[in-house]
């Protein structure tokens, strides 16, 4: 009996010819990472392991992304902690304030993580980084001080779900649509403890960026990572940012799935999340008409240049509605400057949008963009709990660039249909 | 081990940001995370659960961020132990390594009231209503579990694993 792709992973970085889901396996560790938030918990542990050093410094990175630039002077001190251990410790992958962004858009930009690998990170949204054919997961900030310490990790084998996209994608239809619908069906604990495999002919016409989205949100179905098979696209990103030498990983023909679910991409529409759950999705058109406070284009889920592009074709030429605020949030600096080099960033700003530094300010209701008693907001962010994003009577609903920026732009929840007439739906 | 007390009765699919909410996120003192905890829920809960008592959740508590904060803020309210039908897989984990015991337990949601008094036996899994004079199954911890626990959580694990790695 064949093996998926993440147990194929699994098995060869636990030493065995074979794994089953339900294994526990104590499993080696590609790549670690911690953010400002979680990293002075992982090294509070660490130190109380008595361990002298990290088990490989070229394998271990911190970024701040959370609350950055500091917000007050509890973050600050949060930061310093975080500074003096890689300072001490003469860690080399270090992101600080003006070189940092957001930290899963970050380190596969800066190839810390290539297919087939084993990566791990104190931040939910680890499971990110399945799109480039790596397993990775999210762990707290004691796992995490364990793995620094050891280069392993103790991991139950996940039984993977297979996800199959066929046919042609509609305008204003993005990965992000792809994965919502998938939450919205399947449910907040529909894929829990288990591996999402994401696979398709409609998966191979997306960009990275669209494909990081979809892992991005595995999490989002309570699953310990999402997963795609690398292909000419992947390879193309990948290659030439890869730290490392690595193997390309796919799922044996015979491998068994717990589930497979099919869907048609060509029937689908934009979609949005509707408040409070990830879980609660409805066509964009079906939840048109709510009134929109703010709009945030940003995050490790859609915070990427391609983002920047969906919501700039829907902003050039027009302006955020007079009672309504857009936050634009590039998620890394290279991502910045390539929307500066395209214009990007002028009509953002001719809009009548803010621009900001990297952060993930104000997807946690941290700061940058926090909401007041019973406003709402359109996010490209990944999460819309209660309170997520300021104050708990505010609400979120979570969607597309594209959405974001027509809601910004009509002042309430539209298709971006009715705002970009002039262009003619494919 | 066996842990009784009494019975707090929460919904499905409690999420990390109802527990602790990432403005408060820039300390690990639980006692200073407790003063929030379940600020977006019920700021009223924590007023309400005393040391020793035992929170019942429905399926996938603790689901979202992979915020330590959440186990360590519940524990630093004196909370025992957590019931719940099922936990998110990252809040599970943390729950361990903070030292937080919870069981899987289907029946005990549902069955339970607020208030109602109850034994947890951590071994089996065994939830038992002393108030009402049932008694649940629940999943047993599993064995890896119960080991890392023994060793004294994973900080006792690493050191054990390093010593090892030594001879």
């Amino acid at each position: 009996m064949g093996m998926t792709l993440t147990e194929k992973i699994l098995a060869v970085h636990s030493g065995q010819r074979e794994v089953r889901p339900g294994d526990l396996i104590d499993c080696r560790v590609d790549f670690l990472f911690a953010n400002d938030i979680t990293a002075p918990m992982a090294i509070k542990e660490f130190e109380k392991m008595g361990v002298e050093n990290v088990f490989d410094p070229d394998r271990v990175a911190f970024v701040f992304d959370h609350y950055v630039p500091n917000k007050d002077i509890a973050s600050a001190q949060q930061c310093k902690i975080t500074r003096e251990f890689v300072s001490a410790h003469h860690l080399p992958h270090f992101y600080d304030i003006g070189r940092s962004g957001i930290a899963h858009v970050l380190l596969a930009e800066l190839g810390f993580v290539a297919p087939g690998e084993v990566f791990v990170g104190a931040d939910s949204h680890t499971c990110n980084h399945g799109a480039l054919g790596a397993f990775a997961t999210g762990v707290g900030s004691s796992d995490l001080a364990a793995a620094m310490a050891l280069g392993r990790l103790w991991l139950r084998v996940p039984e993977s779900t297979k996800f199959v996209f066929t046919g042609q994608m509609r305008r204003w239809v993005t990965g992000k649509d792809l994965i919502l619908k998938v939450i919205g069906d399947i449910g907040v604990d529909g894929a829990r403890y288990g591996a999402m495999e994401f696979s398709g002919d409609a998966l191979t016409q997306l960009t990275m960026d669209e494909r990081f989205s979809i892992t991005n949100m595995a999490v989002e179905a309570g699953a310990k990572n999402g997963i795609m098979e690398p292909d000419d696209v992947t390879l193309a990103w990948v290659t030439p940012r890869a730290r490392r030498p690595f193997a390309v990983v796919r799922s044996d023909p015979d491998a068994r799935y717990a589930d497979v679910h099919e869907y048609d991409v060509s029937s689908m529409e934009p979609v949005v999340s509707v408040p409070s759950s990830p879980g609660n999705v409805m066509p964009v058109r079906e939840a048109a008409g709510v009134k929109v406070d703010q709009c945030f284009i940003g995050t490790c889920t859609n915070g990427r240049i391609g983002d920047l592009r969906d919501a700039a074709k829907v902003l050039a030429g027009r302006t955020v509605h007079p009672q309504t605020r857009l936050l634009v949030i590039p998620a890394t600096p290279a991502i910045y400057r390539q929307a500066l080099e395209e214009g990007l960033v002028q009509i953002f700003l001719d809009a009548g949008a803010a621009i900001s530094t990297s952060t993930c300010g104000p997807c946690i209701g941290g700061h940058m963009g926090v909401l007041a008693e019973g406003e709402v907001c359109v996010s490209t962010s990944s999460r819309n709990f209660v309170g997520r994003m300021g104050h708990r009577s505010s609400k979120v609903y979570l969607s597309n660039a594209a959405v974001a920026a027509a809601a910004a732009v009509a002042g309430k929840l539209v298709h971006p249909d009715e705002v970009v007439r002039d262009m003619v739906p494919a | 081990m066996t842990i009784r007390g009494q019975a707090h009765i929460l919904g499905h699919h409690i999420d990390t940001d109802v527990i602790i909410p990432a403005r408060y996120l820039l300390t690990s003192d639980p006692a200073e995370l407790a003063r929030y905890v379940f600020e977006d829920l019920d700021p009223a809960l924590r007023q309400r659960v005393r040391p020793g008592d035992i929170l019942v959740a429905g399926e996938n508590f603790g689901q979202g961020s992979s915020r330590e904060h959440a186990p360590l803020a519940i524990k630093g309210l004196g909370v025992s132990c957590m019931v719940a039908r099922s936990f998110a897989r990252i809040f599970y984990r943390n729950a361990f390594n903070v030292g937080l015991p919870i069981v899987e337990c289907q029946d005990a949601h549902g069955h339970t009231s607020e208030g109602d008094a109850l034994e947890v036996d951590l071994a089996t899994g065994q939830v038992t209503n002393v108030t009402r004079g049932e008694v649940y199954a629940g999943t047993p911890v599993p064995e890896f579990m119960q080991r890392l626990l023994a060793s004294g959580g994973l900080v006792g694990y690493v050191r054990a694993e390093l010593a090892r790695k030594r001879t």
